[in-house]
């Protein structure tokens, strides 16, 4: 096994008392002192402050940057206006989804964040089509989560307060840049701020000497997208899952679709397009089940209590501390309506389950 | 009081047997969700798994100490499995069983044994 990978924040976990996993390469905070549960609670009361840099941070220069970007995603870029972040997704020749990414127009380049598991596939993939690709190792990247995010970086880096979700911007701190974005994956306010590996420690102890910030580590950061109805790639979105299946096709403009200006000109075009003219056969559902037990990723779905073949499966399940239940998404078959109640099998015994709209529990997002 | 290396505590009341996890065993679960306790009347086996203690992290079982008959469930665990995490040497007992043979509680560790086996 090849050696796990450290982040610029790792003496800090361990100083904070971090549970330390291996996830993704790198030895990652799991839990802190506080536990998953107050961990939760704590960042949609107040503000939690979330050790991202395992995340490839990207570069891709030059005025063209946005055209040639869109030949890998079905994602318009070219409208995309500087200073602002969308959503995109990596597709593959048939249609399914090789990474989920969040790209920046900042004018003269791209800024094009990554999962930390995809990052070597992904940048490969990236120069094997694009001119230019700088991949920063230089860069930590911290997010910070709640409804006290605003005010605690406000007061560290005046300006923030003013964007608006999905902004981009270069700010300054102590003569450091930092590059902030108003977007996070835990359904709250909030910011993810990439800042030189060099000051990445003094800037998040300054934010943790904010009483509202707590530091947060993976286990909440799952349980908080899950609420959020955020996927979670290589759970709930890959390779074998369209972006239509995926029900993330709210991310594809109607400038990529079908009679659009700009219409496919993307990797699995044909079926992606297909799909969203005639709907896909399956659909990324959410679950809530009824009694307390989670239903996990893996659990088979039924449509009756009895008998059967599986409809479909949990690709992501836990306990939700803000709604106090358990929740979970699964792919059922399209056309499956809400409030339908279907049954997961769980330890030999069938459970039902509503189907439900996501998010779990509504985004605080400021638009 | 008796602790298994599965990390239980059994005490003896009576002619039966109280059944609960550890404090170690309940910090390493973190918080717990969900708690499925067996039926009252069933007959176990050593080893069988006979409750699920869901965390926010993940499901674990907890296995039979020793055979013998449930006789008594914690029905406060299904409203309040977060007892699990607040009191689990006390309010978060899961079962009293009536042993097929008393004798074997013998073998367990005491308390001293059981903390220098969790070191």
């Amino acid at each position: 096994m090849s050696e796990l990978k450290r982040t610029p924040l790792y003496d800090l976990h361990l100083e904070l008392g971090a549970k330390m996993v291996p996830f993704a390469g790198y030895e990652m905070p799991v839990q802190y002192p506080l536990g998953v549960m107050k961990e939760h609670l704590h960042t949609r009361a107040k503000a939690g402050l979330f050790d991202v840099s395992h995340m490839g941070q990207v570069i891709v220069p030059g005025e063209g940057a946005a055209e040639a970007f869109e030949a890998l995603v079905p994602v318009s870029l070219m409208g995309l206006k500087e200073g602002r972040q969308r959503y995109a997704m990596f597709t593959d020749e048939n249609g399914g989804i090789l990474d989920d990414l969040m790209v920046a127009n900042r004018g003269d380049h791209l800024f094009v964040v990554v999962n930390a598991a995809c990052k070597e596939d992904d940048i490969a993939h990236m120069r094997a089509h694009l001119e230019s690709v700088e991949e920063l190792t230089d860069r930590a990247l911290l997010a910070l989560q709640g409804p006290a995010a605003e005010g605690v970086l406000e007061a560290l880096v005046p300006g923030t307060a003013k964007m608006r979700f999905m902004d981009v911007g270069v700010y300054h701190w102590n003569g450091t840049e930092l590059w902030i974005s108003r977007s996070g994956y835990t359904g709250e306010d909030g910011y993810e701020i990439s800042v030189p590996a060099d000051r990445a420690v003094e800037f998040a102890r300054k934010l943790l000497a904010d009483e509202a910030v707590e530091p947060i580590g993976l286990g909440a950061r799952d349980s908080l997208r899950l609420e959020a109805g955020l996927c979670l790639y290589g759970h709930d979105i890959d390779t074998t899952t369209t972006p239509v299946e995926g029900n993330i096709a709210w991310a594809i403009q109607k400038v990529r679709r079908k009679g659009g200006e700009r219409e496919g000109g993307f990797p699995g075009a044909d079926r992606i397009l297909s799909e969203l003219e005639n709907g896909p056969s399956r659909l990324r559902l959410g679950l809530r089940p009824e009694g307390r037990a989670p239903m996990r990723e893996g659990v088979e779905i039924f449509a009756e209590a009895e008998g059967g073949d599986p409809i479909g499966r949990v690709t992501s399940g836990g306990f939700g501390p803000s709604i106090e239940a358990p929740m979970a998404m699964a792919y059922l078959p399209a056309g499956t309506e809400e409030g339908t109640t279907v049954y997961g099998e769980v330890r030999g015994k069938r459970l039902p389950a509503k189907v439900v709209p996501m998010p779990f529990r509504p985004a605080t997002y400021k638009r | 009081m008796k602790f298994t290396e599965d990390h239980e505590w059994l005490k003896t009341e009576g002619d039966v047997v109280i059944v609960g996890i550890t404090e170690h065993a309940s910090e390493q679960l973190g918080d717990v969700v969900f708690v499925e306790l067996p039926d009252v009347g069933d007959t176990v086996e050593k080893g069988d798994e006979i409750c699920v203690i869901e965390s926010v992290k993940a499901a674990s079982d907890i296995l039979a100490p020793l055979g013998g008959e449930i006789v008594e469930i914690n029905e406060d665990l299904a409203d309040n499995p977060g007892l699990v995490n607040e009191d689990p040497l006390g309010k978060a007992w899961f079962f009293k069983m009536k042993l097929a043979d008393a004798s074997a509680l013998d073998g367990f560790m005491d308390e001293a044994a059981y903390k220098d086996f969790i070191g």
